[in-house]
């Protein structure tokens, strides 16, 4: 994997005149969600600075994927505010990117999957394959896509995100299905994307991924954010029962 | 009337020879399913598509009948189209009734259901599959419905294979249109109702024989595509 010129990658300002507007700092306010008949988000508040790496954390069921999907503007909050420092939810999703834990790939070449993305965000495919060459696939550009293996098929995922020379990145467990050494492959990759001022907001239940990749954790239990502080002293020092039980593998109601 | 073995040989021997008046047939139904199957996706498509990806009220019910149009009797069509196109019927001055295009007509009304409901649900399946990478990338309705048509491209064609075989296979609708007028509007099925009321089973035989090759070798054309395109895992 090789070094990337990101210039390839910027906002076309024809599409989005107020693109470089700041879309951080994020204020959540209030924020409640409703799934099968439970309150999963209930009244959440949550602040998020202009730079760094985020991990969400928290037991199964705690909202977290759905979280993340509010902030992005794929599911409406049943109440509350999402504040992207007073972007419109479209523009903001439209700086956004988002990988999900099953790569979702297009049934076409590897190529063609990201040439769909640039065509549909106005971008030229000079830089594709600068791109494919970054996240490891360029030797396989003319493959289908589905016949990737999921190491490869996350990749392409996060390269098809980072194709949008998105302001903001969201992982939703993106490597949870993955081997050690795809893990780390990604993991590479999103460190990379941050270093570059990408803004990374990911959800995972691996405490090690998180001490590698993130600066802050939030920890959620009961609906709300129980717990935001940095990751060097969530793990040694976690502030609330919950997430000390949850660190140590119990099972957290 | 010829035993069944006579019209048998007969009806090999018509083929066999190339007769002008058996493939001038053959040509025209081609060309008119083919026409309708091409019309009738052009229409059905969209519709198909456009349904896959909204939610609306009432949406259950307009289901139920694009399911229900899927079994138009062809009879009924064919009035259908007669009655406009008759002289007296609205669409009488354009003087298209007993033409090859009355019946393209007829034939894409009768499949254009087929397409619109069989496609709505191989599109519907691989929208909820997609949709939260679209909603993601912010992708409008005609970029959404332009990428489900051509990612289902290879399903799409089993679809268009449907309405291609109901088209080429019908009879009512064609005849009423048609009428049936020799070296004008007969097609193979048209002909195959004729030459058996007239007892002649060698060209009705030898029709039958080609409309069946037809059929194979449409079927064996789009199953060998689609064999192809799984192994690149893109059906």
């Amino acid at each position: 994997m090789s070094s990337i010129d990101t210039a390839a990658f910027r906002p076309d300002t024809s599409i989005a005149p107020d693109g470089y507007a700041p879309l951080l700092p994020l204020r959540v306010r209030g924020l409640q969600l409703g799934f099968d008949g439970a309150m999963v988000l209930n009244g959440l508040d949550l602040d998020l600075g202009p730079h760094g790496c985020t991990a969400i954390m928290g037991a199964n069921g705690a909202g977290k994927s759905l979280l993340l999907k509010c902030l992005h503007g794929l599911i409406s909050p049943d109440a509350g505010q999402i504040d992207w420092s007073g972007q419109s939810p479209t523009q903001a999703t439209r700086r956004q990117a988002m990988v999900f834990q099953k790569p979702v790939l297009l049934r076409r070449s590897v190529a063609a999957n990201l040439d769909f993305v640039l065509k549909a965000r106005g971008k030229s495919r000079h830089g594709r394959d600068a791109l494919l060459d970054h996240v490891g696939l360029l030797h396989k550009a003319r493959h289908p896509a589905r016949r990737l293996s999921g190491g490869e098929a996350q990749r392409l995922a996060l390269a098809r995100a980072l194709a949008t020379d998105p302001d903001i990145l969201f992982l939703d467990e993106a490597t949870a299905s993955l081997d050690p050494a795809a893990t780390q492959a990604i993991e590479t990759l999103v460190r990379d994307a941050c270093a570059r001022g990408i803004r990374v907001i990911c959800v995972t239940h691996d405490a090690g991924q998180a001490k590698r990749i993130a600066d802050d954790i939030v920890f959620l239990h009961g609906g709300r954010v129980s717990e935001h502080t940095p990751a060097k002293t969530f793990f040694p020092e976690p502030q609330t029962q919950a997430a000390r039980d949850y660190l140590n593998g119990r099972i957290v109601l | 009337m010829q035993n069944i073995g006579e019209a048998f040989s007969l009806a090999l021997a018509l083929v066999a020879s190339g007769d002008a008046d058996l493939f001038e047939i053959v040509g025209l139904s081609l060309q008119v399913s083919l026409s309708a199957t091409v019309l009738a996706c052009l229409i059905g498509l969209p519709i198909g598509a456009l349904v896959a990806i909204s939610k609306f009220p009432g949406r259950g019910a307009l289901l139920v009948l694009m399911n229900a149009l899927m079994g138009l009797p062809p009879v009924v069509v064919g009035l259908m189209v007669y009655l406009n196109f008759s002289r007296s019927g609205p669409l009488g001055f354009l003087g298209l009734l007993y033409t090859p295009t009355a019946m393209i007509v007829a034939q894409t009304i009768l499949i254009a259901p087929i397409v619109a409901a069989l496609s709505r649900q191989v599109l519907e399946d691989l929208h909820a599959e997609y949709a939260e990478h679209f909603r993601s990338l912010c992708l409008s309705r005609m970029q959404t419905v332009s990428a489900l048509l051509w990612d289902a491209r290879y399903s799409l064609l089993t679809v268009a294979l449907a309405g291609f075989g109901r088209a080429v296979a019908e009879v009512g609708a064609v005849i009423i249109v048609g009428g049936n007028i020799d070296h004008l509007t007969r097609v193979m099925t048209t002909a195959i109702a004729l030459e058996t009321s007239k007892g002649d089973l060698a060209l009705a035989l030898a029709l039958g024989l080609v409309l069946l090759t037809i059929a194979l070798g449409v079927n064996a054309a789009v199953q060998s595509l689609r064999m192809s395109a799984r192994r690149q895992a893109y059906v």
